[in-house]
């Protein structure tokens, strides 16, 4: 079906707008007054009207109606999304009290642990090792806020504000993703890196297994960044379901059930393999392997890659959606 | 400038808007009226491209919603008083529209101080009444100081002096050329905001016409009769008589008589030839309000019925159900047929001038079986002739314009 605008994209219309505007396509003119369109130059602006001044980026939309703002008009990209997000994510307490819980979590149970071991208790574990307590229950607290992000735009009906404020919906999906991801991982790997600087400045023995580079990595930057994906793992899944409670019911599961399920997997046989492999890629198995507790359990890294991998494609789908349905 | 061609949109088996085409222009107030239920939102979101139309497409400025340049600086919209994160700040609220839009952040203190919120900038939204709500919402509409302006309900929940500045801030809106498009279910409302009118039934539409002469073809004139109480063979006598000469006889709730096509004083004459004597005989004019709902009388999706109390005593008659919500509801849905000329030709759908009570006399309250039929009648009846008759309004209208005028004219 040919429809009105599209028929206009034939019409040999010559821009007659100044370089300085190159996003508007001459299109818009020719759908709205063809026959005008070569006087364009000189919109009629109702008398009483702020006329922009030439050339100025607001008068190609004259087409449009018979106003023009006198405000100049700034061709928006993903930065406007990026500040906005930004501003949207820190004025609500959401963001506020999971963050700050699962810092205080992270901390406050490494420096319980570190306070309740002595030093002879790193003699074969590293002293980044009370952090993976608090890490283990912090991550409930990234999940959270990962499908709040999302999810609380569906529920309030801010989402169709948003989008009819900006109808590039994988923009915005972008700039949530980036804005929250880095939130995430900073604070994570801040939280984890002041465990770790707590839990060595208290256990510093001759006996003492110093943690090598690797393991100080693995401990920060590794459990952060893991951390933060399944937070963004949860942004995903919270794009795709809008609804706050399934969403964080449903990464609940992720996170659990895999550590959860291999218990009964491996009493048959034939699911043994399925059970074992499914352990090692569970979240506890893969924050313990990040923090290289045990040197069997391999250097986390592969975890964190397939961890990676599921994230990206539940993105995908989620841009998909997001473009699909209607909001 | 925005422009609707065959929208349509179903969701399953339901279709809200059906085959809607209809034109919105600058330097005016478009009312959108409607009752209930009857698409409103549902065509407001596909303006804004938040839905995706089943068929048929929407245009604003020539562009569909989506792929307008931008889209923010073009067109603002309030949805919904209620879409609003309520733990954010009204000020950041809009801070964060702003920024998403490319408006300096001035802005955003500006608008606050246009719908007088200055005050509570800095309170989460949540603690806000439905007229805060609403303010903020225009607020957020007026951001991007846009050519094209949606309100949907803007003045519910408003306090009288916020209605009334609404109603001026949609006129002055309008008069600086803007594209201005105003839902709303209170025809009253529209009267006195309006310019132009767009009224939907069951997502479709009923007519698209200035105000004025929506006024001049829907006030039909009637006289109110009343005969003495405790004698329904006089009233029965009288209507014979009445409709004998050529009038339209409607039993009004408390029972009186509601006749049109015929002047008081031959309904005078009539009555006593007849020999009935007359405890009123009243002339009436129509309200805007009464001629909306006598429009939209058949497409109402939920409609109040009386308490019947539980069921125990049955209704009197089959329009008796049907009437309760409005004193001139039976034999309403049949008016269009019956009335010559109180709407111009094409302005009606011919789905709707048929009077869906019959059948549904004895019917639940809520109409379940007009909601059931609902999906499956407009494909069926409206293909025959809806594509023309979007455009006859405009043709038709002038032909009988100074035929009737009212009082209520502005």
């Amino acid at each position: 079906m040919t429809t009105p605008y599209q028929q206009q994209g034939q019409a040999p219309v010559p821009p007659q707008t100044p370089p300085q505007a190159p996003p508007q396509p001459p299109q818009a003119y020719a759908h709205q007054q063809p026959q005008q369109a070569p006087q364009h130059q000189a919109p009629h602006v109702p008398p009483g009207y702020v006329s922009p001044p030439p050339g100025a980026p607001a008068q190609p939309y004259a087409a449009v109606g018979t106003y023009t703002s006198p405000i100049p008009i700034q061709r928006t990209h993903l930065g406007n999304a990026i500040a906005s997000e930004w501003t949207k994510i820190k004025s609500v307490r959401s963001t506020i009290w999971t963050l700050s819980v699962m810092a205080a979590l992270v901390v406050g149970i490494g420096f319980l642990t570190s306070a309740s071991t002595n030093d002879s208790d790193y003699t074969s574990a590293p002293t980044t090792l009370p952090g993976f307590f608090g890490a283990l229950l912090g991550q409930l607290c990234v999940v959270t806020l990962g499908v709040l992000v999302i999810s609380s735009e569906y529920g309030t009906g801010m989402i169709r504000t948003t989008f009819t404020a900006s109808p590039a919906r994988s923009r915005v999906l972008t700039a949530k993703a980036l804005v929250f991801f880095t939130l995430a991982f900073v604070t994570t790997t801040l939280s984890l890196a002041l465990v770790t600087f707590i839990s060595s400045g208290m256990h510093s023995g001759p006996k003492v297994m110093d943690p090598s580079n690797d393991q100080l990595i693995g401990a920060t930057l590794g459990v952060g960044l893991y951390v933060s994906l399944l937070g963004l793992l949860s942004l995903a899944v919270g794009s795709m379901l809008r609804h706050s409670a399934g969403a964080i019911t449903t990464m609940l599961g992720v996170v659990l059930l895999p550590s959860i399920l291999p218990a009964f997997l491996m009493m048959s046989p034939s699911l043994a393999d399925l059970g074992v492999t499914m352990q090692k890629y569970s979240s506890p198995f893969a924050l313990a392997a990040l923090f290289q507790i045990d040197d069997s359990m391999g250097s986390g890294w592969s975890q964190l890659g397939v961890l990676g991998g599921i994230t990206a494609g539940a993105l995908v789908a989620a841009y998909v959606l997001l473009e699909k349905r209607d909001v | 400038m925005i422009e609707a061609v065959g929208l349509t949109k179903r969701y399953g088996d339901k279709t809200a808007v059906y085959n809607l085409s209809f034109q919105v222009r600058p330097g005016a107030v478009t009312g959108f009226l409607g009752p209930n239920g009857s698409g409103k939102s549902t065509t407001m979101r596909m303006i804004l491209g938040l839905d995706e139309p089943t068929a048929g497409h929407v245009t604003v400025g020539g562009y569909p919603f989506r792929k307008l340049p931008n889209a923010p600086r073009q067109v603002g919209a309030l949805l919904d008083a209620k879409a609003v994160h309520g733990g954010r700040s009204a000020r950041q609220h809009l801070l964060c529209l702003a920024q998403l839009s490319g408006i300096p952040a001035r802005r955003v203190d500006e608008v606050l101080g246009v719908v007088g919120l200055q005050n509570v900038a800095r309170k989460r939204s949540k603690g806000f009444s439905l007229g805060m709500g609403q303010r903020l919402g225009i607020a957020a509409a007026l951001l991007g100081d846009p050519q094209v302006l949606l309100f949907d309900e803007p003045v519910n929940g408003l306090d009288p002096e916020g209605i009334l500045w609404v109603r001026n801030l949609m006129k002055q809106l309008a008069s600086e050329g803007r594209t201005v498009f105003v839902s709303s279910h209170l025809m009253s409302e529209m009267a006195l905001t309006a310019d132009q009118l767009i009224v939907i039934g069951r997502g479709q539409l009923l007519a698209d016409m200035s105000v004025k002469d929506f006024i001049s073809y829907n006030s039909a004139d009637f006289a109110r009769v009343r005969t003495p109480d405790g004698e329904p063979q006089q009233r029965e006598k009288l209507t014979a008589a009445l409709s004998e000469a050529g009038g339209q006889v409607l039993p009004e709730q408390d029972g009186a008589l509601r006749i049109t096509g015929l002047p008081l004083p031959r309904i005078s004459e009539l009555a006593h030839t007849a020999d009935v004597r007359l405890w009123e005989l009243s002339p009436h004019q129509a309200s805007l309000e009464e001629a909306y709902m006598r429009m939209t009388q058949g497409a109402v999706d939920y409609r109040s019925t009386a308490d019947q109390r539980a069921g125990l005593q049955q209704p009197p008659g089959a329009g008796a159900p049907q009437g309760g919500a409005y004193g001139y509801a039976p034999g309403a849905p049949g008016v269009p047929g019956q009335q010559p000329g109180p709407y111009p030709p094409g302005t009606v759908m011919p789905g709707y001038a048929e009077p869906p009570a019959p059948p549904q006399g004895a019917a639940p309250p809520h109409g379940a079986p007009a909601q059931g039929g609902a999906p499956a009648q407009p494909p069926a009846a409206p293909p025959v002739q809806p594509p023309a008759a979007p455009a006859q309004p405009p043709a038709a209208a002038p032909a009988d314009l100074s035929k009737r005028d009212n009082e209520d004219a502005r």
